[in-house]
């Protein structure tokens, strides 16, 4: 199709070509809506299965379809291409950056950081908890998975299809140890962390010499192991139904949110009781964590091991021949990435006040690896935008009552949570095939430092 | 130990070098030496296994058998096939390049050089974790390393592009970097596998100059493989070549290339230079017999006629069934060449090209020409023993050398010499094939026979090392012996 | 001239992202001929060979093959005109045997000729019959090379492109493989077009050359003149080789 066009041809050929791809792209939609749109069963009164001809529903989709086509072929795709052509003319000149353009990360991280004031003033103390809890808090624990999960798929190039196991981990040893022990979140976060990361050595040994499709099923078996595990395990982790009454996070013990104790947070301070302060302190916490994660990983890039992760995932041979112990290498990358994973982990346990193996189910290490590579493998901002984009997005369907109006009132936006997702994913990935960030930062540079395109940079071999 | 002693013992010595994959001999019973402070070139036909003396030398694989023995700078003794790759290059200070390049591509050239410098890194960063809160010598020492970064990048002429991706620059830029980021791993031992391909005339004598560098200034000693010979001949000191993953010369260049079996292996004869030099040599036969190859009928295996070389028997591999698959008989070239050699070795005009090889051993060659006079006027005398041995197809081909041949095994059987250490099933059957069948044969062979021996075997001096004449002496005892007592009864 | 060129290259513009790597070349390869394309490394000699094959495509100028234009053809769909490549890189398939390799190469219309073909590409390259049934990936470099030019050659092209076939070669083959293209210019008519680093084994082998720098042919002429210029010479061929 592509052949049919070709650059030189008149304004006459491109509107036959316009025509003759539009009356195409009707032949094929009426083949595939026919039997979908066209005919729908359905059942009577008398419990019969009746069809239903929706003829006109059927030719309105096949017009729009050849319309649409029409139209891209004949503008949409000769702008397309010359714009393609003119940007390639145009010597890339080095365009100065605007003062925003250059401290966006800085004006993120403030933005962050007033979000839940901004909140609060605009739609009160209680109307801020959806967006404080409910979309703010979801979305950075997501944030600060991807951050963790990308030092191990981004950086090292090992794709881990089993990394909810260490949310898992690390959420279970705060809700056992906290509900058995009743220790502080503040021991009970670094050990989370450190028996992620134990849990992701042991996973890291096995695989070690396997690569790509082969680590992958084996990561994601390690995923649903640690899963079944915590379902079986009933003596300790009380199986399916999850372990409850996980305490509070305190605020260091100098005052806490249990409404009975006597150093709650609206009696210390001598303010309306509310549940929004607790979810605004929980929503720093997770965007502290987050923030430790992203400043771990800059730091660890510009440090000898963070160098030689991203060159395991340029070439592992090249590595040996260098004199760089990869089997140490891929382990450190396995463990600090669960490690976060385990921190998140324990504050999801804290936040939510209950767990048990539903949280922890495969979908969630997809979605987690979606993130990652939506966002572009390595590229924190992207992951974050990533996050921000799928997760906030699916938060923010709850909110589009509209909808309704246009698909009737019995349609829930939330059941298409997923389809719209999917959708989604792959109009990122055909726009943009390497994630939202594709280029990558180099660590160091003698006289400036340039953004490495992504056709030079590799993926990794798993 | 001292360091004067030191300096003196090779930097790289491989010993019996032998590795096999399934039933493929890649490389069988390699000895050479590298010496310290030179440049030593591997070259050879494709396929003549010498990326994989560098994988063996660099850990890339475990030989089967055999010892590769590097002595360190400061005299520190390294057994490379007992250790894993990367710890090579870590303490025994070896370090490679490859021949499809492998460059880091996606990181910029600084980078590139910085991951070379990781061992030292890690330990200046306490291990990551001093590093990651900014505590001890991190700073300085990464301060550092992009000084030595910056030096080889000057040295590759490369500096302009340090902040480019690695993968954006062009081929000869890619070889020239690949040295470089090798040498930030401040090696003893550099190995680089063919540097000068895919580089123009102009670019290979740049490599000259920057691999002339790097001996002169740095230290370290260099072994590489090439195939351009401008590049070999211009600036190695010493070169070893390969056929069938056995050594058929060593020895300076001007020796090696004036080699006629190297000239037939791997040279060709289209090099006028090396026409000349043989035509001044004398060495009529030679020429002849190249110039009748390759044949665009046959190919140039396929046409030559001569026995079947005892080195190409060695050779197999399996087809994934474990059935062995043979090599075209006569394939080594360097082979053919020796045969003819040995009969023009007793023209004097031809023995110069012969005789100036150093060897460190009594290498196979200069066995064959110095057994090949005293065999040579015996042979006619024993022509038609030979003849009944061997298929009775060339009978004034073949040179006869051992003094004690048979022409069948007497009484019909032979003795198992394999019960001989060293020798296996193949090599009994060219012993057989040689009219060698009873340990006494072996037992009663002189000097002259022994070098025949090792000729027609292709080792070097290995039947003298495993005593197979003492051995056989006490197996030739102990069957007479049995047959005594066996008569007896 | 009068027929027209078998191959025939106008104005080609080619970018990698925004880098523009070649910058409106012009090249033609009449049928029967040997043209050697030569240059520095990071030239844009590779990057034509693949524009020609239409990965990556072509941003501006056209390509025609045989009066087709190929300009904005799929990749395979050249493929089915009898063009064949020896790519850089080489390009094999490392876990299909040797034998396998060469039957990818042989295009379907031509499979009566298939035995013929092998026992031709046998012939020329020995080793690759005696390594017949290793996977492609176990050869050493030099053999890999000789597998990707017999995998062309198994297609019976019309128009042969070799990038670089003499890299990583021993010299004897070098001499062997350039004796080949010469044999089946010579006897079946086949077209090469050749890049090399080996800037006077090409030009001595090819009938009419180019130069390319910085992504532009700088100059043309018959194999003999480029050697005898003083500026190629001095540019490509001098530096110790031969």
């Amino acid at each position: 199709m592509e052949r049919t066009i070709s650059r030189n041809s008149g304004e006459s050929s491109l509107f036959a070509a316009a025509i003759r791809e539009s009356l195409f792209a009707g032949l094929i939609s009426l083949g595939l809506f026919i039997m979908l749109v066209g005919l729908k069963t359905d059942q009577n009164i008398r419990n019969e299965l009746v069809i239903e001809q929706r003829w006109g529903l059927l030719a309105s989709l096949v017009a729009l379809t050849m319309v649409g086509r029409f139209l891209y072929v004949l503008f949409v795709r000769p702008a397309l291409e010359r714009r393609k052509l003119q940007k390639a003319r145009v010597a890339p000149k080095a365009a100065e950056k605007s003062y925003l353009a250059r401290n966006w990360t800085k004006f993120a991280v403030l933005f962050l950081f007033i979000y839940p004031v901004l909140m609060v003033l605009m739609f009160g103390l209680q109307g801020s908890l959806k967006w404080v809890d409910n979309f703010g808090i979801q979305v950075l624990i997501y944030v600060m998975l991807a951050w963790g999960l990308n030092i191990v798929v981004g950086l090292a190039g090992l794709l881990d299809l089993g990394y909810v196991a260490f949310y898992a981990v690390g959420a279970y040893s705060y809700a056992l140890l906290g509900t058995q022990f009743g220790w502080s979140f503040w021991i009970l976060l670094p050990a989370a962390g450190l028996m992620a990361a134990f849990w992701g050595v042991i996973l890291g040994f096995p695989v070690l010499r396997l690569r790509g499709d082969y680590l992958a099923i084996v990561t994601l078996a390690f995923g649903e192991i640690i899963r079944l595990v915590i379902i079986n395990w009933r003596e300790v982790t009380n199986g399916a139904a999850g372990v409850s009454g996980i305490p509070k996070v305190t605020f260091f013990g100098l005052f806490d949110f249990n409404i009975s104790s006597p150093y709650y947070i609206a009696k210390v301070f001598d303010i309306a009781q509310s549940g929004v302060y607790y979810k605004i302190f929980l929503y720093y916490l997770i965007l502290l964590l987050a923030l430790l994660t992203a400043f771990v990983t800059i730091r660890l890039r510009r440090l000898p091991v963070g160098r030689a992760w991203e060159a395991l995932r340029e070439d592992e041979i090249a590595c040996r021949s260098l004199g760089i112990n990869t089997t140490n290498t891929k382990l450190t990358a396995f463990a600090i990435g669960a490690m976060f994973g385990g921190f998140a982990g324990a504050f999801f346990a804290a936040r939510q006040g209950f767990v048990s193996p539903e949280s922890f189910v495969f979908l969630e290490s997809a979605i987690i690896v979606a993130i990652v590579v939506l966002g572009g493998m390595g590229s924190l901002t992207g992951i974050a935008i990533a996050a921000l984009v799928t997760i906030g997005g699916t938060e923010i369907l709850r909110e589009m009552q509209f909808l309704k109006v246009i698909f009737g009132p019995d349609f829930t936006p939330e059941l298409y949570r997923m389809l719209l997702f999917g959708i989604a994913m792959v109009i990122v990935m055909v726009w943009k095939p390497r994630g939202f960030v594709s280029s990558r930062e180099p660590t160091a540079f003698l006289h400036e430092r340039k953004a490495v395109s992504s056709a030079f940079t590799k993926e990794g071999h798993g | 130990m001292t360091t004067g002693t030191d300096m003196n013992k090779p930097i790289l010595e491989v010993e019996h070098l032998s590795m096999k994959f399934g039933g493929l001999v890649a490389i069988g019973d390699l000895s050479f030496q590298a010496k310290r402070g030179e440049i030593t070139a591997l070259i050879g036909p494709n396929g003549a296994g010498k990326t994989t003396v560098f994988n063996c030398i660099t850990g890339f694989y475990k030989p089967t058998e055999g010892m590769i023995r590097l002595n360190g700078r400061n005299g520190n003794e390294f057994l490379l096939e007992r250790m894993p790759d990367f710890r090579i290059t870590a303490k025994a200070k070896v370090a490679r390049t490859f021949q499809n390049i492998r460059l880091f591509s996606g990181m910029t050239l600084l980078e590139n050089l910085l991951v070379a410098q990781h061992n030292k890194l890690m330990r200046a960063s306490g291990f990551t974790l001093l590093g990651l809160f900014g505590i001890g010598g991190y700073h300085s020492a990464s301060a550092q390393s992009i000084e030595l970064a910056k030096f080889w990048l000057e040295k590759a002429d490369l500096i302009d592009r340090a902040d480019d991706p690695a993968g954006d620059l062009p081929y000869g830029a890619q070889r020239r970097l690949e040295i470089a980021r090798a040498m930030c791993t401040e090696p003893d031992l550099l190995c680089l596998d063919e540097p000068a391909a895919g580089l123009n005339p102009k670019e290979s004598l740049a490599l000259n100059t920057l691999l002339n560098d790097i001996k002169d200034n740095s230290g370290t000693s260099i072994l590489l493989i090439e195939h351009d010979m401008s590049v070999v001949m211009q600036i190695s000191d010493h070169v070893v070549v390969l056929e069938y993953g056995r050594k058929i010369s060593d020895g300076n260049p001007e020796t090696v290339r004036a080699d006629p079996k190297v000239i037939a292996a791997y040279l060709g004869v289209d090099d006028e230079e090396v026409e000349t030099v043989l035509t001044e040599v004398g060495d009529e036969q030679v020429i002849h017999e190249l110039d009748a190859e390759p044949d665009p009928e046959h190919g140039p295996s396929a046409s030559s006629s001569l026995m079947a070389g005892p080195i190409s028997d060695t050779i197999g591999h399996s087809n994934g069934h474990g059935e062995l698959v043979r090599v075209t008989p006569g394939a080594s070239k360097a082979e053919q060449v020796e045969k003819q050699a040995a009969k023009a070795a007793a023209a004097p005009s031809a023995a110069p090209a012969m005789k100036k090889a150093p060897s460190p051993k009594p290498a196979a060659k200069s066995a064959t020409a110095k057994a090949a006079p005293a065999a040579k006027p015996a042979a006619p005398a024993r022509q038609p023993k030979a003849a009944s041995v061997k298929a009775a197809a060339k009978p004034s081909d073949e040179p006869k050398k051992l003094s004690n041949t048979l022409s069948a095994p007497r009484g019909g059987v032979p003795d198992q010499l394999t019960q001989i250490k060293g020798i296996g099933p193949v090599n009994q059957r060219k012993l057989n094939e040689h009219g060698i069948f009873h340990f006494d044969q072996i037992a009663a062979w002189k000097k002259a026979d022994v070098a025949a021996a090792e000729a027609y075997l292709a080792f070097d001096g290995r039947i003298a090392r495993e005593d197979w004449v003492g051995q056989a002496k006490t197996l030739a005892k102990a069957a007479a012996k049995a047959a005594k007592s066996g008569g007896r009864k | 001239m009068a027929a027209k060129p078998l191959l025939q290259v106008e104005v080609v513009e080619t970018y990698y992202g925004n880098i523009r790597a070649l910058g409106g070349v012009d090249v033609a390869v009449n049928e029967g001929e040997i043209v050697a394309l030569i240059g520095a490394n990071g030239a844009g000699k590779s990057t034509l060979m693949m524009t020609i094959f239409g990965n990556p495509r072509a941003r501006a100028g056209t390509i025609t093959f045989a009066g087709t234009d190929i300009t904005h053809m799929p990749t395979h769909e050249i493929a089915r005109l009898r063009i064949a490549q020896s790519p850089e890189g080489r390009r094999i398939f490392p876990r299909m045997t040797v034998l396998e390799n060469l039957q990818m190469g042989a295009s379907l219309d031509n499979l009566q000729y298939f035995d013929e073909d092998v026992e031709k590409v046998f012939t020329l390259f020995p080793r690759l019959k005696e390594r017949m049934s290793q996977r492609g990936g176990t050869l050493s470099g030099g053999e890999q090379q000789m597998l990707s030019i017999g995998r062309a050659l198994m297609a019976r092209p019309k128009l042969l492109l070799l990038d670089e076939p003499s890299l990583g070669l021993a010299p004897l083959i070098v001499r062997q493989i350039f004796d080949a293209i010469r044999q089946l210019n010579k006897t079946e008519g086949l077209t090469v077009f050749l890049v090399e680093q080996n800037a006077f084994g090409a030009l001595k082998l090819a009938d009419r050359g180019y130069v390319m720098v910085n992504g532009r042919v700088t100059m043309s002429g018959s194999g003999r003149d480029l050697l005898a210029d003083p500026e190629v010479r001095a540019a490509y061929l001098e530096g110790g080789r031969h």
